[in-house]
């Protein structure tokens, strides 16, 4: 072989073994809590990193507890609210933004930027009295509205970036055709945003289904709780007794969801997330 | 069309009028932001306001109505016991200090791997979709779970990173990763890493993909170093997607507060600024003194955020 | 009848001057072409008429309503925009219908004017289809056909055939013309394609720089520029200009120019003082070459073949070679050396300003037979 082939093989060689390098760094953990969860207690304190008879007593365990199965259900409830309420009120807002000109649009767009940079918790003791106010503490509803907080600020972002791509002259035509603002908005450029409303719908989705810190200081019985906290709060006696197993089994099962969107909606996702921060 | 005549002199300006049709789009454009100026009012911007209120009083948790002003005294009062207040807490400063410590080595980390990789992305070959897809997983996972998955991995007993590290010869004895005050902090750097890599990388792999190729064809042509070409021609162009992946990260750092509450929960040598504040808020019920910290906090991500924001705008202003 | 009227109508737009005191009136029915350069302001003024874009002073009146605060649809105006702008997520029937739908009307008179829209069109078969399945020539029809569904009194074309390829424009045009003969609706159609504008408009409006360089049938726009840039701008290959001074004003003036040396042209020049400077302009096809003899005559310096046709392109000793439009047996070769003769009747002259100098009325009746015709030599260089 030839030097010049030798190191063309040596550098391909090198190069599969970064990806595999990089894809073992990426994946081991959530394999590695895959593999736990599918062990027996007794076989949890030896390590190994392969499950030769698969155990489902812990994912059985988890699904009998009413009170995890509620969180996931408050999980989805919440998420599923904050993404329509995002969408709908940045839906509206991105049009405004995206398509008309106005007096006072970039001032709008530059508060939008400054929420999406707040530190959480330094809204948390003046929300809180909002929520108590409002009668919503330890409610659904109290999430929901303390989770547009985050989720706002970037779909309104994507979508108006969205919004303004759209070619101006197709909402000329709306006009020519007697088409109000709001029959423009629904029935023209609407239609065309869907890919745009999925990916920005998503990436809310999954920031409200991973939120821990509004859901524990806004939430405080069992039945209230969203699986974020739930997770963080199943807990043996004391840190060297955790239900390791059982917290593989409830982590995985939050994931697995996530992980499957993603894998579909991966170019999604991507343009998505690109958009709110490097066009912006 | 483009512009024609301008304006000869003697020429009145004429009244810029509008249409009704543009009358009519910026009042529909008014009453359609409407519904989330509102929504942002309430949960964004009065929260905000009654935080930098309660800094100045002694509202406790109980009752935030019914606090009296107290001035500056939460951020400093000296009185015939001394200093007191958050500015001379030594466990602020120690937040702060550990704060600022997350911030730099994890996002230092962040931004050289998450370029690593994206090069490495960057590479056309077979299965890179598949590649791509497979990295975002850390980013999917909630926070609270892959703090979950790592304090397993890292756990002092039965972990496997210390199964690992003793089967290689590297440690001679299990090593208490989260309770060890002097690898605790590196405990949360790791799995933070894990998490915000991929995010950092598909921001690099998008700027990598707008840089234009005839610059590469040229220095192929010319036969320079591919180390050169990276140094001299990818890395200035890349800069503003640094930047501003950077500026992301450091925001999001400085307001760290999930991975470490669930990782190493109260430990002082971990402790966050957030965690501090929400500590002093929920727990000890403080809401006058946490509400000072908040806002100390707040200030800090403002500057950072303004300084951010200046140059956005100043860049936009050279670029155009 | 007068359906549409401007009245002194002027736009601004950050400190430009985009039109400036248009005022032009358009009879019912008419096929009016606006054509300029691009940045003419053509496409603006149709905004404004179309109620896109708003008027910064003036009128518009339309059946002698001023409609400046109207909205489109209240203005009874069609448009036709040049990227088609066809809803993509619609069928062919629900763009055509939107606009009606939009306006409320009852069902079955709709999906009659629909179709009625779509016969006419030849779009009956294509109903169903989304506007990506359909060709270029098929969606430039739709648009036509979502902007006549609502019948309105006026039907304005933004550039609709400039993204269509050559024969297919050539085709659409001949369409177009056909719809109006067929509706009588009075249409309004911007372009830059001067072909589009002789061979479409009853009447053209060439805009210049935000005015309105001259309004009229094609025919007495070519035949009788008012300007020099209306001159310029209609005909291919465009008008040769020559320098020339004017040597005599008077009722009759006497000129001295390139080419055709010192001249008694028919012009009325009693305005201007001598010495004035002018420009004499010629068609290329209303030169006719005669072989000069030995080195007396013009230098060809180029031939392009066309087919049908050669340019022919004499030096004159301007910048610009002047071009002479031949019969392709004349057999004309670069080297050639030719005198040239010119009717009087096509010469047409312009002033400093470009405006161009009045025809002595007499000329048209009795032309004087000796400087009517006349052969010049290239001596007069």
């Amino acid at each position: 072989m030839s030097p010049r082939l030798l190191k063309k093989a040596l550098l391909r060689v090198g190069f599969w073994c970064l990806i595999g390098i990089l894809l073992l760094y990426a994946v081991f953990p959530f394999y590695y809590a895959i593999v736990t969860s599918l062990k027996p207690s007794s076989a949890l304190f030896q390590v190994s990193y392969w499950v030769d008879n698969p155990d489902f007593s812990n994912y059985a365990a988890v699904l009998q507890q009413a009170s995890f199965l509620r969180a996931i259900g408050n999980s989805l409830v919440v998420a599923l609210s904050v993404v329509a309420l995002a969408l709908f009120l940045s839906l509206t807002a991105a049009y405004a933004l995206g398509r008309v000109k106005f007096r006072g649009r970039g001032t709008v767009l530059m508060m939008v930027l400054g929420v999406s940079m707040f530190p959480q918790v330094a809204v948390l003791s003046g929300l809180f009295e909002v929520i108590r106010a409002l009668g919503l503490y330890n409610t659904s509803w109290a999430l929901i509205l303390s989770y547009t907080i985050f989720t706002l600020p970037f779909t309104v972002w994507v979508l108006t970036t969205f919004m303004g791509q759209l070619p101006h002259e197709l909402e000329e035509a709306a006009i020519m055709d007697g088409a109000s603002p709001w029959v423009t908005l629904t029935r023209v450029l609407l239609p065309l945003l869907w890919p745009a409303l999925v990916t920005t719908g998503l990436l809310a989705f999954i920031a409200a289904w991973n939120e821990f810190l509004f859901a524990l200081t806004f939430t405080l019985t069992d039945t209230q709780r969203t699986v974020p906290v739930a997770i963080a709060l199943i807990s043996g006696g004391s840190s060297h007794e955790l239900p390791w197993g059982l917290l593989m089994a409830a982590s995985v099962l939050v994931t697995v969801p996530l992980v499957i969107l993603v894998l579909i909606f991966q170019r999604r996702i991507v343009s998505g997330l690109t958009t709110g921060a490097l066009k912006g | 069309m483009s512009v024609s005549t301008t304006l000869a002199t003697g020429d009145e300006l004429l009244p810029a009028r509008e249409t009704p049709v543009q009358r009519r789009r910026v009042r529909a454009a008014w009453l359609f932001l409407t519904p989330m100026l509102l929504c942002l009012a309430l949960v964004a911007a009065w929260p905000l306001l009654r935080t930098f209120w309660f800094s100045l009083t002694d509202a406790s948790l109980a009752d935030t109505g019914d606090a009296s002003f107290i001035g500056l005294s939460n951020y400093l009062l000296h009185s015939s016991t001394g200093w007191s207040g958050v500015l001379v807490d030594p466990q602020w400063w120690n937040a702060v200090r550990n704060t600022l410590h997350f911030t730099v080595v994890s996002v230092g980390l962040e931004m050289v791997l998450g370029l690593l990789v994206a090069l490495l992305l960057n590479v056309k070959f077979t299965g890179r979709a598949l590649v791509r897809a497979l990295i975002l997983i850390p980013w999917a996972i909630p926070t609270i779970v892959s703090a979950k998955i790592w304090s397993w991995m890292l756990n002092d007993q039965f972990g496997i990173i210390n199964h690992l590290m003793l089967g290689a010869g590297l440690i001679d004895a299990p090593l208490a990763w989260t309770a060890d005050a002097d690898l605790s902090m590196w405990a949360v750097i790791i799995v933070d890493v894990w998490k915000t890599v991929p995010f950092v990388t598909l921001l690099m792999l998008a700027a990598l993909q707008m840089l234009p190729g005839d610059c590469y064809e040229a220095a192929r042509v010319d036969g320079i170093h591919p180390l050169k070409v990276f140094w001299r021609v990818t890395l200035p162009l890349l800069m503003p997607a640094l930047l501003v992946a950077a500026i992301f990260r450091i925001l999001d750092s400085l307001r760290v507060f999930d991975v470490i509450y669930v990782l190493t929960s109260n430990s002082s040598s971990t402790m966050s600024m957030s965690v501090y504040a929400r500590q002093h808020l929920m727990e000890f019920q403080d809401v006058g003194y946490g509400s000072a910290a908040s806002t100390l906090l707040f200030l800090v991500v403002a500057v950072i955020a303004m300084i951010y924001l200046y140059l956005g705008r100043r860049q936009m202003e050279v670029r155009s | 009848m007068i359906k549409l009227k401007l009245d002194n109508v002027n736009k601004q737009l950050g400190g430009m001057r985009i039109l400036r005191d248009v005022s032009l009136e358009i009879a019912a029915g008419e096929f009016v072409v606006f054509v300029g350069p691009s940045g003419c302001g053509k496409s603006t003024l149709l905004r404004l008429i179309a109620g896109l874009d708003s008027i910064c002073a003036g009128d518009l009146l339309i059946d002698g309503r001023r409609v400046n605060d109207l909205e489109p649809r209240e203005r009874g105006v069609g448009m036709v925009f040049q990227s088609y702008a066809l809803y993509p997520h619609m069928s062919v029937y629900d763009n055509i219908s939107f606009g009606l739908k939009l306006a409320k009307t009852e069902k079955t008179s709709l999906r009659e004017r629909v179709l009625k829209t779509a016969q006419i069109l030849q779009l009956d078969k294509l109903l169903q289809r989304k506007p990506k399945e359909l060709s270029g020539g098929q969606r430039q029809r739709v648009a036509m056909g979502r902007a006549m569904a609502r019948e309105p009194d006026i039907l304005l074309f933004d550039e609709p055939l400039s993204n269509l390829d050559a024969s297919l424009r050539v085709q659409m045009r001949n369409e177009i013309a056909r719809l109006h003969a067929r509706l009588g609706t009075t249409m309004i159609y911007v372009t830059h394609d001067q072909v589009e504008a002789m061979t479409l408009a009853d009447k053209i409006v060439v805009l210049n720089g935000g005015h309105i360089e001259q309004v009229g049938s094609p025919r007495e726009l070519y035949e009788r520029p008012a300007t020099r840039f209306v001159a310029g701008f209609l005909g291919s290959p465009r008008m040769n200009f020559l320098a020339a001074s004017l040597h005599t004003p008077g009722a009759s003036s006497l000129v001295e120019s390139l080419v055709l040396g010192r001249t008694a042209l028919p012009f009325d020049s009693s305005s201007l003082a001598a010495n004035s400077q002018l420009s004499l302009g010629i068609r290329p096809e209303h030169v006719t070459l005669k072989a000069a003899q030995g080195t007396a005559g013009i230098a060809v310096i180029g031939v392009e073949y066309l087919g049908s046709e050669t340019y022919v392109h004499l030096d004159t000793g301007q910048d610009e070679p002047m071009i002479c439009r031949c019969e392709v047996h004349a057999g004309w070769r670069v080297g050639d050396r030719v005198e040239l003769q010119v009717e009087i009747d096509n010469l047409h002259l312009f002033d400093a300003d470009g405006t161009a100098l009045r025809r002595h009325p007499q000329t048209l009746e009795t032309p004087l037979d000796d400087i009517a015709q006349r052969s010049v030599r290239a001596g007069a260089l």
